[in-house]
């Protein structure tokens, strides 16, 4: 690749920031060229954070439609699985599981709640539903917003 | 404590040769970004499509993490701490002794709890190398490679990445030099960085590893539209993509990194050669280019051919057939 070919396209997906890439210069040698990214890796960059949106809502559907719990979204929109929260909590895998069910999650005692809210970050409060409209989970958890 | 490093902090494309670089510049070891990353071994190819992460098969341009460090320094003779932790307190009192004795403290971190860190980058991944240069107060100065200039994090943030969960957990996982010693032989680790990684390339006897890795991704990404239909087919795709381009390649999954590598290696070991092979491996990173942009039209859909999966799974073997050349010609020179 040439330096002068060393993509430009800046949809800020870097938060201002520039990458470096290797280039040949005109003498061969090659050089460092910063780069604020390139077409096809940001789409798939954008892909792959869509995918976590995706995966979110169809959680929260889930939790609207009474089949699990908000442990089940919130655990979603903040990138884990059930293998982070068991080394999160301690509990083993199937008493998370257990968790997702809404029966059982209605008689959780406050201090398994306070300890999922603080995992996750949010309040005890929140935790008890899910927002009323599908989530941007970028923007959720760090106010940072893309064009999709 | 308060212990400002004066640190010359510089940005390279990939975290962990940065991290090494700069360590080692600290004790007046000055080698550039390729250098390191030739004398590490960086450059792999790994496709093992029974791992999945996300449900996704993870392909790989690079070693393990922590080899390039752990490779470079024993190469050039240095003497080194690398030290993970069960107690989370004693991981950040042994970090601000370091600190405090003036010494500059590389560590494994995850990026989702790394507060400075581009935000759309902040996925669970917990392979990510910075060094820790101060602490002011309750806050750690800390030297990122791929950040313009010293970043600050606070110290329940830090604890956090490094005792990040999940798929490698980096487990308080921290590095520094001890002693390097001032005739080093630079010849010498150059050449066993490249026989090491013709080695990797052309040798391993598994499939998925090296060149063989990279006929067995081309073999099952022609099947995957019929297999998986359109929509997975490009999240594992896009997998590929993202792991060849992301930050930390330099472009091209290290090709470019590498064959300015190998410009370097030219002069230092008085080969000619090397320059010509440098050549050969920049014609492989444009054809990984290449391959960047098709799969760039499959995701907007605008394919000009049917079958495009086939097409590039031509090109990936096309690739193959030119690296191997390249790294048949390599071994033979060094």
């Amino acid at each position: 690749m040439k330096k002068e070919e060393v993509p430009q396209y800046d949809e800020n997906l870097l938060n201002g920031i520039k990458e470096i890439q290797y280039a040949v210069d005109e003498n061969g040698n090659y050089v460092e060229v910063k780069s604020p990214g390139w077409e096809p890796k940001n789409i798939a960059l954008k892909q792959a954070l869509k995918l976590i949106d995706e995966i979110t809502e169809d959680a929260r559907q889930k939790v609207i439609s009474n089949k699990k719990s908000p442990i089940f979204f919130y655990m979603h929109l903040k990138q884990m699985d059930v293998s982070i929260l068991k080394q999160e909590t301690g509990y083993p895998k199937f008493i998370i599981k257990r968790h997702f069910k809404p029966r059982i999650f209605k008689k959780l005692s406050k201090k398994t709640l306070n300890k999922y809210a603080e995992i996750f970050g949010i309040t005890t409060e929140k935790l008890m539903t899910v927002p009323d409209k599908p989530v941007d989970t970028l923007e959720f958890n760090f106010g940072f917003k893309i064009k999709k | 404590m308060n212990n400002i490093i004066d640190f010359n902090h510089k940005m390279s494309a990939h975290c962990e040769n940065g991290v090494t670089a700069n360590l080692l510049r600290f004790y007046g070891v000055d080698l550039s970004e390729p250098v390191i990353f030739g004398i590490g071994s960086g450059l792999f190819f790994s496709y093992m499509p029974f791992i999945k992460m996300n449900g996704i098969p993870v392909t790989s341009f690079r070693p393990l993490p922590g080899m390039i460090f752990k490779r470079v320094t024993e190469r050039l003779g240095a003497e080194v701490k690398i030290k993970r932790f069960r107690n989370k307190a004693k991981s950040m009192s042994e970090l601000d002794d370091l600190i405090k004795k003036n010494i500059p403290v590389g560590m494994v971190v995850g990026v989702y709890d790394l507060t400075y860190f581009p935000p759309a980058y902040r996925f669970r991944f917990n392979a990510h190398n910075i060094i820790v240069t101060g602490k002011e107060n309750n806050t750690y100065l800390v030297s990122d490679p791929i950040m313009e200039k010293i970043e600050k994090i606070n110290s329940e943030d830090l604890l956090k990445t490094r005792f990040a969960k999940g798929t490698y957990k980096p487990r308080g996982k921290m590095y520094y030099i001890k002693h390097i010693p001032e005739n080093y032989d630079l010849k010498s680790a150059v050449i066993k960085g490249i026989k090491h990684t013709c080695k990797d390339m052309l040798t391993i006897p598994v499939p998925y590893f090296g060149l063989k890795g990279i006929t067995t991704l081309a073999h099952s990404l022609k099947k995957w539209p019929e297999k998986l239909g359109d929509k997975k087919a490009k999240l594992y795709l896009g997998q590929v993509i993202r792991m060849q381009e992301e930050i930390g390649t330099g472009g091209a999954g290290f090709r470019f990194l590498y064959a300015a590598f190998l410009q370097e290696a030219s002069e230092i070991t008085g080969k000619q050669e090397l320059n010509e092979i440098s050549l050969q491996m920049t014609e492989a990173g444009d054809l990984w280019r290449k391959f960047g942009i098709e799969a760039g039209r499959i995701f907007k859909g605008r394919y000009p051919e049917n079958n495009p999966y086939k097409k590039i799974s031509e090109l990936l073997l096309k690739i193959k057939d030119k690296e191997e050349k390249t790294f048949i010609n390599l071994n033979k020179t060094v």
